[in-house]
């Protein structure tokens, strides 16, 4: 597959320029800029009171189930794009149309589901 | 294609990546300030404050630029140019014409835009974690769980797009588009567009950068070149966003002479949509960490679904 990839020869091009406008842009700012660092001023900022603790506070993760959902559905939904490409093509329509429905129905128990057992609740 | 078509074509995304961003910057202050019965920025370059931002960016380069001792320092250096260099490539892909007025056609072009724009968010994350704030440490939470709750309905509302066009590129699905897709569309569109809003962090969905919170959530200990950078991506997040919409749902270049002025049908929907990010940010309160996880899970979710079934029934009875 040859054709496939030629177009992302570009796109490498344009990535390598966005790297170069950061780069000449870092450059620039080092030129210009002052540097005078006192003990005070390389305190971490937090709220403008001088910070009390270590600066990686423990804190509850609420959302990690919604997490779980994420990775379930996208993996799933990722699949649609490669068949949403042929799934009209003919001699496919009626068949595929009721698969879509089986795997929507999937998808609608699941979120159901998780609805249920009162995980989209914020806890 | 040859090496000056390139170089033209390249040079061509870099400036509108610089020009556009800033068009819908000084938009939103001047916008925001007349919803709000203020003037806005008056003074700079003389004509109602037009060269406001080029003075705040005067001023971003000459500020002195530093890393908290505490800081993870690399993660922290690297997190704005990680944040913004996405939004370059997905310009490659967007098409602006018709007939050739796309820097590059990709196959798998909607595909390929997706899942550059996730990276982006990265960039908050690093931000948030390599800060050594635990207000930042939240906020790049918050960057977390919202990319989780608004990656998959915008995926959805994507996929419907596709579903009707049945090609992944972009100048493919404006080839084939006509008119009665607004109002077949129109669920997708408002999840997609909503979703977007979202990933980009901006009002109403603006918890992770909640000030009265959090103080700037992920970005409180930028400042300079660095901090400029992140509002940059975050403009240049918009555009993108409201191109993209434009270009799935409201037909893109399409219009009456679209032959000729394509590319203005075009650059005017995008800034329609732009206007009414601006609009929303003004009009809307900020919804609560809990409230934007419901939003997502029990309404765009199911949305999207729906749209998708009706695409596929449509589409196959038709």
């Amino acid at each position: 597959m040859p054709d496939y990839f030629h177009g992302y020869t570009v796109v490498g091009l344009v990535a390598v320029v966005g790297v170069l406008f950061v780069c000449a842009a870092f450059a620039a700012g080092r030129l210009l800029r002052p540097v005078v660092p006192t003990p005070e001023k390389m305190l971490t900022y937090e709220c403008g009171v001088d910070p009390v603790g270590e600066g990686w506070a423990h804190t509850q993760v609420r959302y990690y189930v919604y997490a779980f959902l994420y990775v379930v559905f996208a993996v799933d939904s990722v699949f649609l794009f490669p068949w949403s490409t042929v799934f009209a093509a003919p001699g496919y329509g009626a068949t595929t149309l009721a698969e879509m429905f089986v795997f929507l129905g999937f998808l609608a128990v699941g979120l159901l589901y998780a609805y249920k057992k009162g995980v989209l609740e914020w806890t | 294609m040859d090496a000056v078509d390139v170089a033209v074509r390249l040079l061509a995304v870099l400036l509108s990546f610089l020009v556009l961003p800033l068009l819908v910057g000084q938009t939103e202050h001047k916008v925001m300030a007349h919803m709000q019965g203020r003037v806005g920025p008056m003074h700079a370059g003389g004509f109602h404050g037009w060269a406001q931002l080029v003075a705040d960016g005067v001023k971003f380069a000459q500020k002195e630029d530093i890393v908290p001792e505490g800081a993870d320092r690399r993660v922290f250096q690297l997190a704005p140019a990680l944040a913004l260099i996405p939004y370059l490539l997905v310009l490659v892909a967007i098409p602006v014409a018709p007939g050739g007025g796309v820097v590059q056609v990709l196959d798998a072009g909607i595909f390929f835009v997706l899942a550059v724009m996730g990276v982006g968010i990265l960039g908050s994350l690093m931000g948030g974690w390599a800060s050594a704030n635990k207000f930042s440490l939240l906020g790049g939470l918050r960057t977390a769980a919202q990319l989780l709750a608004y990656e998959l309905p915008m995926l959805l509302a994507a996929a419907s797009v596709t579903m009707a066009a049945g090609t992944l590129s972009l100048p493919g699905i404006l080839g084939v588009w006509e008119w009665w897709w607004l109002p077949w569309q129109a669920v997708g569109a408002v999840v997609f567009f909503t979703a977007g809003l979202a990933e980009l962090q901006r009002p109403p969905f603006d918890a992770p950068v909640a000030d009265s919170e959090i103080i700037f959530g992920a970005y409180t200990e930028y400042t300079g070149l660095r901090f400029a950078l992140f509002l940059l991506a975050e403009y240049a997040g918009i555009v993108v966003l409201s191109a993209l919409t434009a270009v799935l749902f409201l037909g893109g270049w399409h219009g009456p002479f679209a032959d000729g002025l394509g590319w203005l049908w075009m650059l005017l929907k995008t800034g329609v949509l732009a206007f009414g990010v601006i609009w929303l940010r003004v009009s809307y309160p900020r919804l609560r960490e809990d409230q934007i996880q419901r939003l997502a899970w029990t309404a765009l979710v199911p949305l999207a679904l729906f749209q998708i079934a009706l695409t596929g029934v449509v589409k196959v009875v038709m």
